[in-house]
């Protein structure tokens, strides 16, 4: 018995003598942990980033993100001019082909939009596509045919969109996935089953090698590619790991060379490191009010329950990531001010709870706050409800559900006094934080219904890009939260990577935390 | 015999019935859907989609397609979240993995644990029986997402002689499904070694087995002949449980060590209200409980001649 222990023990650590740390990024070869599974390389029906990671790889539409600002950079269109009024945008594209050879021209740019765009494709972020162009909304939702969508091939190297108004992030908008091209050539032929690692057609900086379900995914450089002399990775190995102990481990030990986020509890050891990479994310985490339940249809209530937390503490002793503290909706972006929100006020919270008829939080009835199961969101809604009973008083309930049984009670019953969200933002303008708080917006999980911000929100709509658009805006934003107080915004998100700089080139902090593929490279 | 089978199959064929009815009306009727996301999507949209899967229908509509497209062709239906996949094809890959290392873990649980339950038998009360089911105790109570990461940290991070994770097919081969195996079968080895323990104690005791002493026969043969055969009828009653339940309770192990198979697809799909991969899953994990059963049942008239099916 002891003899075949030993001897097994013996053969184990002969073979194990093959495993050694630090394999990662060996030669031009990069391995990254995507977090999860693909659920899809279809571009029309992505609809997460760990998708947008692998579609950066394989396909390149119009425009790609700008490694340093995430605004359009140049893609497959060499150049582009948008109309005086702005509300058309003609594209000159480049010549270029797909990995099977077959040249992509502005007709496969009009006949995949329309693809996305078809309702029996089923495409979720097709709205991505009929918030901007002109008749893609009509055909979408089966009001009228494809020619309705006004997207021209002019000749077979220029591409004519006309927008519904003056969208001044028309363009940056169109970097995204939604807008992919698409090898309707073998779509055609295929159907869905196009999409197979065995059929697939791509035209991205890199093609799909293998794709192993649950275990990793692989592209290789697309030689094809027209700036494939520019592209300095091999090879990129995305391996699905969403235990986030494991994948922290794993990076530690070298067997990968990019970890996207770190474990809650490994936050304090991992963010001393000099390869942990945080930057501000166009991103916000809030609590919305019920506005048609009581006691929060005073808004009184409403700014004593906001005035009550301090986001400062907050970051620095529950978050502890470097999130950003915030009293605003919006993030702060280029040329834009956020509201000022009402800042963490004791003396003032208690006044408005008094006035409200709650004196020192007496009378004051039993509420509810609704999270997602998840360890960061109990330990955020432990921290308020701890505020709010130190600072005015008054008990409130912490109620988590599921995910899905979450955002089924938030988003179709609206059955809940206030709950925790969290909104990232599509592109980079204010309009993508502030829009779906108009009163008929599909995404007022909170009910919020203000005319006089309907009104400014519509009428920036219309406008052309400049100050005075981003001044409506903003007038916006002071009425949702500063004014009517709608939701609590608490901070705004960091995107945290572990990647070592040092090593790799072209990899930059950005506000979409959009990293294209083709411009990273070994130092 | 053969009537037994018989009449065993068809009350499968019927519980299975009834369990893919039971399932498909409680999933169906779990708040949120499949399509549900931070950003709800627009109701044309989401409608869109709906009538593309045939979820637009009447719940006794869908519920007849799917019976039909299993029955006919065999078809478990796309799934919602992957996409690109139809729940067979993720079946016929994802199977297999959690096939392979449920095999592994349990035998290495029932040749451990039975040798640890004679040996703790025959000296009982001494130190190798307290040693032994001391281990036996700590493998029963410490849960899988302790034992995993504690393995990790010592044979990867620290020793560095196993990887952190990953399957066969990676280029580790078969030293990634060391540590896996080990943290999968710990409870099992543990409850094997004491229930090997204490049947041997008890068949010990027994009249036959003085018998057996009495007639002078060697105590290897007394041990390996008589005591084992009486005693080790519990333990193969316990493997059709024990190999279903490895097979379907592997999810923590999954995702710790990163192991393609169905048991985290499962769970995944009950969290995205997949409904065609859990229907699938559910399916399949009531295939191998029935089937498990029956073998071991059949087993179990071989082994003891008491029994018979008539």
């Amino acid at each position: 018995m002891k003899r075949i222990f030993s001897s097994l023990l013996l053969v184990a650590l002969i073979l194990s003598l093959t495993v050694s740390c630090g394999q990662a990024g060996k030669g031009g070869e990069f391995i990254i942990n995507n977090g999860t599974e693909p659920q899809t390389l279809d571009p029309s029906k992505i609809s997460g980033v760990p998708e947008h990671r692998i579609y950066m790889a394989l396909f390149e539409g119009l425009v790609i993100n700008d490694p340093k600002t995430s605004l359009a950079a140049p893609g497959l269109a060499e150049s582009w001019t948008v109309s005086n009024e702005g509300t058309t945008i003609t594209f000159k594209l480049r010549k270029s082909v797909w990995s099977d050879g077959t040249p992509v021209t502005a007709h496969t740019f009009v006949k995949s939009w329309l693809r996305t765009l078809a309702p029996e494709t089923g495409a979720e972020y097709a709205y991505m596509i009929t918030m901007v162009v002109k008749g893609a909304e009509d055909y979408n939702t089966g009001k009228a045919g494809p020619e309705a969508v006004a997207v021209k091939a002019l000749d077979d190297y220029t591409l004519q969109v006309d927008l519904i108004g003056p969208m001044p992030y028309a363009v940056d908008m169109m970097a995204h996935y939604a807008y992919a091209v698409l090898p309707m050539h073998v779509i055609e032929k295929l159907g869905d089953d196009w999409i197979k690692p065995e059929n697939i057609v791509c035209n991205g900086p890199f093609k799909l090698e293998e794709w192993k379900p649950k275990e990793y995914l692989t592209v290789v450089k697309n030689p094809k590619y027209w700036d494939a002399k520019n592209v300095k990775l091999s090879k990129i190995k995305f391996l699905p790991i969403d235990d986030n102990n494991t994948a922290y481990n794993m990076y530690k030990n070298g067997e990968m060379d990019w970890n996207t986020g770190v474990p809650l509890d490994m936050i304090d050891e991992a963010r001393v490191r000099p390869d942990y990479q945080v930057a501000p994310q166009v991103a916000t985490y809030y609590y919305i009010f019920n506005m048609t339940r009581k006691p929060f249809t005073d808004v009184r209530v409403r700014k004593a329950l906001a005035m009550a937390l301090d986001r400062q503490e907050l970051v620095t002793k529950v978050t502890k990531g470097g999130q950003m503290p915030t009293y605003a909706m919006v993030p702060p972006m280029e040329g834009y001010t956020p509201a000022a929100g009402n800042p963490f006020n004791v003396a003032e919270a208690q006044k408005l709870l008094a006035e409200a008829g709650y004196p020192n939080g007496k009378g004051f009835p039993k509420v509810v706050l609704l999270y997602n199961t998840s360890e960061g969101h109990k330990k955020i809604a432990e921290w308020a409800q701890e505020q709010w009973k130190k600072y005015l008083g008054i008990e409130v309930a912490l109620v988590n559900q599921e995910w899905k049984t979450f955002l089924d009670t938030r988003q179709n019953s609206h059955d809940f006094d206030f709950c925790r969200a969290g909104w990232v933002g599509d592109y980079l303008d204010p309009n993508t934080f502030l829009d779906m708080f108009i009163s008929t917006s599909g995404l007022n999980d909170g009910l919020y219904n203000n005319p006089q911000f309907d009104e400014l929100v519509k009428k920036a709509a219309t406008m052309p890009a400049g100050t005075e658009r981003l001044k409506v805006l903003q007038q916006a934003e002071e009425i949702m939260v500063t004014q009517d107080q709608h939701v609590i915004p608490l901070y705004h998100y960091v995107n945290i990577d572990l990647i070592d700089l040092s090593k790799w080139g072209g990899w930059y902090p950005n506000p979409l935390g959009i990293h294209n593929w083709k411009f990273i490279f070994r130092k | 015999m053969g009537r037994y089978i018989i009449r065993r199959i068809i009350s499968a064929i019927i519980t299975l019935f009834i369990i893919i009815t039971l399932s498909f009306i409680i999933i169906h009727n779990t708040p949120g859907g499949p399509f549900s996301s931070e950003k709800k999507l627009p109701p044309e949209i989401l409608q869109n989609i709906l009538k593309k899967y045939h979820l637009d229908e009447p719940l006794h509509k869908q519920y007849l397609r799917y019976l039909g497209d299993i029955i006919l062709k065999g078809d478990f239906g796309p799934s919602y979240r992957y996409k690109d996949y139809t729940v067979n094809e993720l079946l016929i890959k994802q199977f297999p993995v959690s096939v392979q290392l449920g095999v592994t873990s349990l035998s290495i649980a029932v040749i451990l644990g039975v040798l640890v339950g004679i040996t703790a038998a025959l000296k009982q009360n001494r130190w190798p029986d307290y040693a032994s089911m001391s281990i036996a105790v700590l493998g029963i109570s410490i849960p899988l997402f302790v034992v995993g990461p504690i393995l990790m940290y010592i044979f990867a991070l620290k020793l560095k002689i196993l990887p952190t994770s990953g399957w066969i097919t990676s280029r580790y081969g078969i030293l990634t499904v060391i540590m896996p195996a080990f943290t999968l079968m710990f409870p099992y080895f543990a409850y094997i070694s004491r229930m090997s323990r204490s049947s041997i104690i008890e068949v010990l005791r027994s009249d036959y087995i003085r018998t057996a002493r009495a007639k002078g026969l060697k105590e290897s043969v007394v041990i390996g002949k008589h005591v084992l055969k009486g005693a080790l009828l519990p333990v193969v009653t316990y493997l059709g449980p024990a190999f279903s339940g490895i097979i379907t309770g592997s999810v923590v192990v999954e995702s710790i060590f990163v192991v393609p198979g169905i048991g985290k697809l499962f769970v995944d799909a009950a969290l995205n209200r997949d409904y065609t991969v859990i229907m699938g899953e559910v399916i399949l994990y009531s295939l191998i409980l029935i089937t498990a059963n029956l073998i071991v049942d059949l087993l179990y008239g071989l082994l003891d001649p008491r029994i018979t099916y008539k």
